[in-house]
């Protein structure tokens, strides 16, 4: 079984699911072809498959999101226009779902695994039962009667089947939490060694019992004990397979994100690639900042800078020696003296500057505004004072108040696109709710969180594809290098082993601390 | 009948002796700012963090050369040795590539120069 699994997993680990959406974006990717001219550095773009495609498309979006602002709050939320690069037009939205329909097939793959499980697992729980209670409807008249010895085992099949069913339910029962693009090899073995057994154990039965149509009852209960008995076992077998195996770490595995070289490290036990891969998304999204594409546009336009100040003529004839030519311009390149390191580290330096200015005008106009506010206690509230408000009004009324500071604080760190003015009302009545100090509340916008916290349509990550050299059903080994990407960045996850320890144990004695006064050291010379 | 203790200065250059790899000067240091004064058997101030001759090998190129053992020593070719530690005192001493140290010392004499003149 494990050969045929082999042979199918020579291809690559591109998922089916994948492939179709990918298909829908590069087309709505190759329609939006002419370059914008709002800026004239800008013009070196053009949108071509080879290039890497994050280049156009952030710029463009950066650029767009810049001239959209005004001081009024509206204008500036994520706006979704139809030609925009990176967003999904009518036309695509209507592609993508009718690729989804076609895909219907993949969902088909995980009911019918799930329904084959439930089949399987009915049929298990229902062959005790059925072994004790064939010879009863057949032939009742012939059988032995049933000592107390026969009883008791009826009532130790009883709790054993219950048993059975509440470690099944809390072991197998239990919401898919994602879509992995091989079968779950362990899973697949366990059912089928199951339905081995189930089976043999039928065929036993038919062959022996009920053809020969054996009198002895207290024997066929007996059978019927041991095969929940073996069931109990089973059950253990997988418990340790799918649930403790991995618990105990053997790797490490380093995750980069390919834009901006943000990494964390994981440890993981023995698992396959794509349950590490699973394990890594799910850390992934409340871990690692969230993907910002307008902080990459600064190094991109350096980037382009570098190369279009050289041009390379070719004046020995029509040769084509286009490697010649690349190093030419890597040696121009490095020899040229360019100034563009001191423009960084100026930019920078203002850039700090100005955020730290913005930062401090934001905390003082945060805390100014949350001393209007005060809390009213339950015997006051009786009291009834001119105006009582609830927390989402009280938060509209001090809200103006630091608009502005925290407008101008968002759009110097770039994040004013993932904060709408609702999401800061709604945020702002939290915090009042909830007796929050003006730091606390500030903390969201401060510092970039996680993708968790913020809504779901900037999320720019939702569709994953595992990329593989090995098959994604073998195991971790250590130097496996593979990666996830989605439409804009790569995760790169590299793994490695835990090395092995060796410890070794060294005894002190209390007693044997002892100290004594260094006197004059004699050195010879 | 008493004594007149006085100290002079006395310029001493030490030819060093190579023993396979290593250049030796023939004598034991010991003190330093890191040392305990108080230990040091030959100063006459127990506060003095000076470095002193502690030993001198018989034969050796010290010896040859006139140091004596209970000398200070003030300069090592120039440089101060009266306020290093014992390390530095040791590394100044020792510079592989030096093959003459001058070393400026300074002895206490004990001097029963009042006896001489009784006797004579």
């Amino acid at each position: 079984m494990s050969a045929a699994m082999d042979t199918e997993s020579t291809y690559s680990g591109y998922s089916h699911y994948s492939g179709h959406s990918k298909k829908a974006h590069r087309q709505g990717r190759d329609r939006h072809k002419s370059p914008r001219s709002k800026d004239g550095s800008r013009s070196e773009k053009s949108v071509t498959i080879q290039t890497p495609p994050a280049e156009p498309l952030l710029g463009n979006d950066a650029s767009r999101a810049e001239e959209g602002q005004d001081d009024n709050w509206g204008e500036t939320t994520t706006a979704i226009t139809g030609t925009s690069e990176h967003s999904i037009s009518q036309e695509d939205i209507a592609r993508i779902s009718k690729d989804l329909e076609d895909s219907v097939g993949l969902e088909c793959k995980r009911y019918l695994g799930l329904t084959v499980a439930a089949v399987l697992g009915l049929l298990v729980f229902l062959t005790p039962i059925a072994f004790i209670l064939l010879p009863q409807i057949l032939w009742r008249d012939d059988l032995e009667p049933c000592g107390t010895v026969c009883e008791g085992l009826f009532i130790s099949v009883a709790f054993k089947l219950l048993i059975l069913l509440i470690g099944t339910w809390a072991l197998f029962f239990r919401q898919p939490k994602a879509d992995i693009p091989r079968v779950f090899v362990f899973r697949a073995l366990l059912l089928v060694l199951i339905f081995l057994f189930v089976f043999s154990y039928w065929l036993f039965y038919g062959v022996r019992i009920l053809d020969s149509k054996d009198t002895n009852y207290q024997g066929i209960v007996q059978y019927a004990v041991s095969l929940v008995d073996a069931l109990l076992f089973i059950h253990y077998l997988a418990i340790v397979l799918l649930e403790l195996r991995q618990l105990q770490p053997m790797f490490t595995v380093k995750v980069v994100r390919s834009t901006d070289g943000e990494s964390r490290y994981y440890s993981l036990g023995h698992l396959s690639i794509q349950r590490a891969a699973l394990v890594v998304l799910e850390n992934y999204y409340k871990d690692f900042t969230v993907y910002n594409p307008a902080l990459l546009t600064a190094s991109k336009s350096r980037a382009a800078k570098h190369m279009a100040g050289l041009k390379v003529y070719n004046v020995d004839g029509p040769g084509n020696n286009a490697s010649g030519q690349s190093r030419a311009m890597i040696a121009a390149a490095a020899r040229r003296r360019d100034s563009s390191h001191n423009e960084l580290y100026y930019e920078e330096a203002d850039h700090e500057r100005r955020v730290k200015k913005r930062r401090a005008r934001l905390v003082v106009a945060v805390e100014e505004a949350f001393t209007h506010i005060k809390r009213l206690q339950a015997e006051e509230q009786q009291k009834a004072p001119g105006e009582m408000m609830d927390p989402r009004e009280a938060a509209q009324a001090i809200f103006p108040s630091m608009a502005r500071a925290l407008q101008k604080y968002l759009r110097t760190t770039r994040q004013q696109q993932y904060h709408s003015m609702e999401s800061i009302l709604q945020h702002l009545s939290f915090c009042i709710t909830n007796n929050m100090t003006p730091k606390a509340f500030l903390e969201r916008y401060l510092n970039p969180g996680p993708t968790l916290q913020y809504d779901r349509d900037r999320w720019f990550s939702k569709q994953w594809t595992l990329v593989s050299e090995e098959a994604v059903t073998s195991g971790l080994q250590d130097g496996i290098v593979f990666v996830l990407k989605c439409l804009d960045f790569s995760l790169v996850v590299n793994v490695k082993k835990i090395p092995f320890i060796k410890l070794s144990e060294e005894f002190i004695d209390p007693k044997s601390h002892k100290f004594v006064l260094r006197l004059q050291s004699e050195t010879s010379v | 009948c008493y004594f007149i203790i006085f100290s002079f200065q006395q310029r001493i250059e030490i030819h060093k002796l190579r023993q396979g790899d290593n250049l030796i000067l023939g004598f034991s240091i010991g003190g330093g700012i890191d040392q305990d004064p108080t230990q040091n058997p030959f100063s006459e101030d127990k506060t003095d963090k000076g470095i002193y001759v502690t030993r001198v090998t018989e034969g050796g190129p010290a010896e040859v050369a006139g140091l004596q053992i209970g000398d200070k020593i003030m300069q090592v070719n120039g440089w101060d040795m009266t306020m290093v530690t014992h390390d530095q005192a040791r590394k100044r001493l020792t510079k592989r590539n030096e093959e003459v140290v001058r070393l400026l010392v300074t002895r206490q004499s004990l001097q029963k120069a009042v006896q001489q003149s009784m006797m004579s």
